[in-house]
């Protein structure tokens, strides 16, 4: 019998915060929340249930023409750094409309990952760990989808909305188990097959899941793994996921939100972001694409960034509005950045030694900014942090201790780098 | 060395085509500047070439002497130099969308006029024929059009969908075209700017799915002098858009008919963008260009003929390119900081 769990105890599974939400959530399916629980306990409970919303910028967006550029310098490239709502603080005029959020967001300048490989660069930023031979550390999102997903909630910890193909992502999870995984949107499409087949009757449809179910439990009964038991929790997850799918139809919010995040994809994925969180998936993931930019590094910023820029600070903004802002951690991170030296093609190349990432919400002082780099941007200067550092900031913010262990086959496992601490700073 | 007689010659015809052999360009003068170079022209007396670069200033060197002078105005880098043509002022736009005016042969220039012509990037100034009127282009997708004189404007010509990257007089003055990103070619007319028709340069771009994005444009274009062929450089095949993999092409075409006369390559298996293309007086095409690694080219071809008949691997990526008044020189700004002047005129006899 192979229980290859982090951890498998209760209290892992449902906190007091999500068996109280929990509670609540179960009062709500016959009553309606509003009915049961006065409007400022719903806003404590909303507070008290945090969320991470992380962008991913695939293929490592340029520090300089975003959140550290260095113009007139001989790697400051083409463009010129504005003020924002923050005195004092510059960055690209490629980001004009997320310059007036800036007063939210936080800059971390001096991030060192001495990886420029793409796929080890993206599983250090989101595993908070350099890779390992004989370990597997589960990322960002699927711990936060265990640790902070309400235990009974019948949509899913960790949703990533990807441009491309969608499916489920069970390497995310590693030993955490596959029910952790993301269950990714390709191009923001909600999940295939969420209507019951109309040739297949509702009495038909559930004899067939009850039948299932009695085989799963004898089975289980015998030979119960992580794997079997995600397998069972997969069927019971589609079928509630069918009851809330309007949770994923972007349509049916306000047309006039529908024209403020934009009519392109990125502008509907943000929008989508919004909806998410606001039931309560644990951590939104949204990537977005390509900004490996070798080549013509500038027209392709102007071209990728003219997209991120506006429905980025519209969610900013939305999220600062609802309140969302103060219980949802936003990180805007990539694999690495780009090399201060242009090439001969206008391209920039992958430089992890000094780039930036941007956090904001969860008690991230808005407004900060961790660490320089020199005045050509070639090297960090002060404060140097590495993705342990940020990953413990990350527990940190979001309410949970990174110095605990998960158990692996009896093995204690730090959650965090144990050698990296927290940037305290950046902390409320 | 080709023969003249197969190529539309200019004005200069068979004595301009006399006067050079391709096969034995070579360097003759290297001008040395701290950053890559992005542009250059000769002025119209041939006394001055000037260069924009990968920094704020416009460097200007007299041939005779090298003597160097950093014009100071530009807030970003410059890729559009025209001048009168009859001299005397220079305009120069940068990627703030900053025009400025410049009397080019005064010691140290100061610029004369300043606008803010664009939104964004200025990617390419021309002056008409007559010396009237000044046209820019940008990444806001418009083209401007306004006195030479004073920079006051004169008209906006909208329609392109895209980032508009080149603009030309014909040599009539009587017709203007403007491309874009999206190798659209618009003939508008002069002075009305009233629109004639499109011109499909589309070889030129790419939508790269996977990358989610644009790559191409018209990187550079101009008239034949005698104004039957209307040239644009750039990329086409793009096979891998995260490097820049593709072939180094001018697109020319039939000015009357408005249709593209031939796909003019490179025959060496060059990978990288024609980044520049000016037409000798004798007839043929001159084209620069380099990729993301390695050097550089230089291409020349009979408009009769899709391959280059004569190529010149160069020590450094060409970002640009100028023909001297005199025919026999090219000026080439290089990635490396240099801009070098290649003779074209064959070598003296060995005494």
């Amino acid at each position: 019998m192979a229980f290859l769990y982090g951890c498998g105890s209760l209290e892992h599974r449902i906190s007091r915060r999500s068996l109280l939400a929990g509670l609540v959530g179960g009062a709500v399916g016959s009553m309606g929340l509003s009915r049961v629980v006065h409007p400022a306990v719903i806003e404590q409970l909303k507070a008290s249930q945090k969320r991470l919303l992380l962008f991913f910028m695939a293929g490592g967006s340029s520090q300089l023409e975003t959140w550290d550029p260095k113009p007139g310098t001989d790697t400051g490239g083409p463009f010129r750094a504005i003020p924002t709502s923050v005195p004092g603080i510059h960055i690209s005029e490629l980001l004009p409309y997320t310059a007036q959020q800036m007063h939210h967001l936080a800059l971390v300048r001096s991030v060192n990952t001495a990886e420029d490989d793409h796929g080890r660069g993206a599983y250090i930023m989101e595993t908070g760990r350099r890779p390992e031979p004989v370990m597997r550390y589960p990322a960002l999102g699927s711990v936060m989808a265990k640790f902070l997903g309400p235990a009974d909630s019948p949509l899913p910890g960790y949703i990533h909305v990807r441009p491309g193909g969608g499916g489920q992502g069970r390497a995310d999870a590693a030993f955490l188990g596959p029910r952790y995984a993301a269950l990714t949107l390709g191009d923001g499409k909600p999940p295939a097959n969420v209507l019951r087949p109309e040739r297949l009757s509702e009495s038909a449809d559930r004899m067939r899941q009850q039948m299932r179910e009695r085989i799963d439990h004898r089975f289980m009964m015998r030979r119960k793994t992580a794997e079997t038991e995600a397998y069972a929790y997969s069927y019971d997850q589609a079928a509630r996921l069918m009851e809330r799918r309007d949770v994923f139809d972007v349509s049916k919010e306000t047309a006039a939100d529908l024209a403020r995040y934009g009519t392109h994809d990125f502008g509907r994925h943000c929008l989508l972001a919004r909806r998410l969180l606001e039931n309560d998936i644990a951590c939104v993931k949204l990537t977005h694409s390509e900004y490996d930019t070798h080549y013509e590094n500038f027209d392709f910023h102007i071209e990728q960034l003219g997209e991120f820029d506006r429905p980025f600070a519209t969610l900013m903004a939305d999220l600062a509005d609802r309140g969302l802002l103060e219980s949802t951690l936003v990180v805007v991170m990539a694999e690495f950045g780009r090399t201060p030296r242009i090439n001969q093609g206008l391209g920039r190349d992958h430089w992890s030694k000094a780039w930036s990432v941007v956090l904001a919400g969860c008690g991230i002082q808005p407004g900060a900014v961790i660490g320089k780099t020199n005045e050509n941007g070639t090297a960090v200067s002060d404060r140097e942090v590495n993705a342990g550092h940020l990953f413990h900031t990350y527990f940190r913010a979001l309410g949970l201790d990174p110095t605990r262990k998960y158990v692996v086959n009896d093995r204690p496992i730090a959650m965090a780098d144990p050698a990296a601490s927290a940037i305290t700073e950046l902390l409320a | 060395m080709m023969n003249a007689a197969q190529t539309s010659t200019g004005p200069f015809g068979q004595a301009a085509a006399a006067a050079v052999d391709p096969s034995q360009t070579r360097v003759v003068q290297e001008l040395k500047h701290t950053r890559p170079l992005f542009s250059c022209r000769f002025d119209p007396s041939g006394r001055f070439v000037f260069a924009g670069a990968q920094d704020k200033t416009v460097e200007r060197w007299e041939l005779a002497s090298e003597q160097k002078s950093d014009l100071v105005g530009h807030e970003s880098w410059v890729r559009g130099i025209a001048f009168a043509p009859r001299g005397g002022c220079m305009y120069t736009g940068d990627y703030t969308g900053r025009l400025c005016c410049w009397p080019c042969d005064a010691g140290t220039p100061t610029p004369a006029w300043t606008i803010n012509a664009h939104e964004g990037w200025v990617r390419s100034v021309s002056v008409s024929p007559d010396g009237q009127v000044l046209a820019t282009s940008g990444n806001d997708g418009l083209v401007k059009w306004w006195s030479a004189t004073d920079g006051k404007p004169i008209r906006t010509l909208s329609g392109h969908g895209s980032h508009v990257y080149n603009t030309a007089f014909y040599p009539s003055g009587l017709h203007f075209v403007s491309a874009d990103l999206h190798g659209t070619i618009r003939h508008w007319e002069v002075p009305s700017g009233a629109p004639v028709r499109q011109l499909d340069a589309s070889l030129l771009h790419k939508y790269d799915t996977t990358f989610r994005a644009d790559i191409g444009g018209v990187r550079g274009m101009t008239f034949s002098s005698d104004g039957r062929y209307l040239a644009c450089a750039g990329i086409s095949d793009v096979t891998n858009a995260f490097a820049g993999t593709g072939k180094p092409v001018v697109v020319l075409f039939d000015w009357r008919s408005g249709r593209q006369k031939m796909v003019l390559r490179t025959p060496d298996g060059f990978l990288g963008v024609t980044w520049g293309v000016v037409f000798h007086p004798a007839g043929y095409v001159i084209g620069v260009g380099g990729g993301i690694s390695g050097g550089g080219g230089l291409w020349f071809w009979n408009p009769e003929q899709p391959m280059a008949f004569f190529s010149q691997k160069l020590a450094s990526l060409g970002r640009d390119l100028d023909l001297h008044p005199d025919g026999t020189r090219l000026a080439i700004a290089h990635f490396d900081g240099v801009l070098r002047l290649y003779d074209m005129s064959p070598k003296p006899a060995a005494s």
